[in-house]
């Protein structure tokens, strides 16, 4: 089982990006369960969302204690909420940021991470640019997809084509490739300067 | 046909495929959803013939539903905690009346403190009302309990209400399989009520009845519930046939056969159970675990049968008879034919308080060594609520305690987790 925890802020897509993460690897032919961390929707309030992903019949009910994946749509939240809790070693993080992991002071932190499994993706940015709006979620899916592979950006696409009005739902697919894109020319650099 | 999809939109398309005539709700979270649903269906013209009434409260929507039941129309509504409360009058009504409505309730804890997350409170403090409870484990299941709620409500005339965990199930995306109108139809026939107001051949419905006679029409209500005792598995196996799965009927054995423990439990904790369950089984523990789905009428001969070869039974329950202790687990003490004393009660997940496999693993492994308590709440906080005691004891006016208690954790507002 692969288990991915969103954090963000209420407003910006958080519980949409669980279910949408669901309906793209149900439509691999995977088992998925997205949910969301209940009751605090409020505009700017911290917002968990989540998702497991299996091969078999999800039962279990409880919440992500022990992520395998973090999807941060909100730096801020940093220095609020233990984002981090439980985080499995070495998982994936992936932070809606422009700024790098040593420029957040989290670069001792991932310091014993695999370079390939930590990225930061400026995703609000791109969102303004292709969606108009500063909901980072859709691109921040792109983005997963290029770091972990487990999911691909065709079954993203697919996922946001399901969800939104066409309209609403190509300008979200621009951003996911978009995103895809910077997510893995990033990692190919990170595999250079190592190999460097 | 599969589909990945909330577990209120899966419940809104199966009332749907039931061709409901009249729906009428107040919305209320963690059901808003299911009625917003079936209320876009009815304004696009995908659901006809069917009114969507829209009501100024709980009462107002299940007396609604009583007066559409009554002149023969298929009723539905939906609620949750406070609003369940606020209908109970006409609920029991409902159930008096012998009219078959069928009701979803999205389990929800019940205030004070104001709390919207899920437990069994709302749904089990109406267990004596009369009407059917049936109680989903997954979105599935709650898919599918809605298509024979109906059936068994009209073939009895008498009220069903579905329960779901509120938020647990009601807001999950997960995989169902939504079955097709032709498979509905031919689970579940044209409603053809047994009492109607019909202008052509005037009756009233709602008779006053003395003492010379209430007693027998309670004794029937009883008669004709403990009826369903037969048809929901019987049922549940003509589904299994039409639709391809086994979903409802009374209860559900996991690994029970050679079981020193089992746990009982409803909902959609027994996933959690069930994964608990397996780890422990791995390990070479004798332990399984029992769903109940049916918990009105009370499956007593199904219950006892399957806790026949358990030297303990653990009752999980999300709910709490204060003064008491388990609701759940006085029903199965009735239903065990061993000694009471071997039947443990743990109170869990009540306002939303997450249920681990960590906790389940210790209090499980209790009950395997004999060590648990008659009366567990688990995770309880025992130094938070020693503190309230001890204001309680110092001072005269110690405060409210939901105010208080949130003072001594440091937070002004609920937090998830």
């Amino acid at each position: 089982m692969f288990q991915v925890r969103i954090h963000g802020r209420g407003g910006q897509g958080v519980v949409t990006a669980a279910e949408l993460l669901s309906v793209a690897a149900f439509r691999e032919g995977r088992h998925a369960q997205a949910f969301p961390s209940f009751g605090s929707e409020r505009t700017g309030a911290p917002v968990v969302a989540f998702c497991r992903i299996d091969d078999k019949q999800i039962r279990l009910r409880e919440p992500i204690l022990a992520p395998d994946a973090l999807l941060i749509q909100d730096p801020t939240l940093l220095h609020q909420v233990d984002v981090f809790g439980g985080l499995v070693p070495d998982g994936y993080i992936l932070i809606n940021t422009g700024r790098t992991f040593e420029d957040l002071g989290l670069g001792e932190f991932v310091g014993n991470f695999s370079a390939d499994h930590l990225c930061t993706v400026p995703a609000t940015e791109i969102a303004m640019k292709h969606v108009g709006r500063p909901l980072p979620n859709a691109a921040l899916l792109g983005g997963f997809a290029a770091l972990s592979g487990r999911v691909s950006l065709q079954s993203v696409n697919a996922a946001i084509r399901e969800k939104f009005p066409s309209k609403v739902a190509e300008a979200n697919v621009a951003a996911a490739a978009a995103a895809f894109e910077f997510v893995a020319r990033a990692k190919q650099e990170a595999a250079h300067a190592q190999a460097d | 046909m599969l589909k990945q999809t909330e577990g209120s939109a899966a419940v809104a398309e199966a009332v749907g495929l039931c061709r409901p005539e009249v729906i009428c709700a107040y919305p209320i979270s963690p059901q808003t959803h299911i009625v917003e649903a079936l209320g876009r269906m009815v304004h696009s013209g995908k659901l006809t013939p069917c009114e969507f009434i829209n009501v100024e409260s709980e009462f107002a929507a299940m007396s609604v539903a009583i007066g559409a039941s009554a002149a023969g129309a298929r009723a539905y509504t939906a609620t949750a905690s406070q609003g369940l409360l606020f209908m109970a009058e006409a609920v029991y009504n409902a159930a008096g009346l012998g009219l078959p409505i069928v009701m979803t309730v999205a389990n929800r804890a019940i205030g004070a403190p104001i709390n919207i997350w899920n437990d069994h409170t709302d749904a089990l403090s109406q267990r004596d009302c009369g009407w059917i409870q049936l109680f989903a484990e997954d979105n599935q299941e709650a898919l599918d309990l809605h298509i024979q709620a109906f059936r068994l409500a009209e073939e009895l005339s008498l009220p069903v209400m579905v329960c779901m965990d509120g938020f647990i199930l009601t807001h999950a995306y997960e995989r169902v399989d939504i079955p097709t109108q032709e498979q509905v139809d031919a689970f579940l026939p044209p409603y053809e009520p047994r009492q109607v107001l019909d202008p052509a051949d005037p009756v009233s419905i709602g008779a006053m009845v003395g003492p010379e006679a209430f007693m027998e029409v309670r004794y029937l209500a009883h008669a004709k519930q403990k009826q369903a005792l037969e048809l929901i598995p019987a049922w549940a196996d003509e589904f299994r046939r039409i639709f391809g799965r086994q979903s409802g009927g009374l209860t559900h054995a996991y690994r029970t056969s050679d079981a020193e423990v089992i746990v009982v439990a409803l909902g959609s904790v027994l996933g959690t159970i069930k994964d608990t369950v397996d780890e422990m089984r791995a390990a070479g523990t004798k332990i399984g675990a029992l769903g109940i789905s049916c918990f009105r009428p009370w499956p007593l001969a199904a219950v006892r049968e399957a806790l026949s070869g358990a030297k303990r039974v653990v009752v999980l329950e999300k709910s709490i008879a204060v003064g008491l202790g388990g609701i759940v687990s006085n029903n199965v003490s009735a239903a065990f034919a061993g000694s009471p004393d071997d039947v443990y009660t743990v109170i869990a997940g009540l306002g939303g308080r997450a249920i681990t496999k960590k906790s389940l693993h210790r209090v499980f492994g209790q009950a395997m060594e004999g060590t648990l308590d008659a009366l567990t709440f688990m995770d309880l906080d025992h130094a938070l609520v020693e503190r309230v005691l001890t204001r309680e004891r110092e001072q005269r006016r110690s405060g409210p305690i939901a105010e208080g208690i949130l003072r001594d954790l440091g937070v002004v507002a609920a937090k998830i987790g």
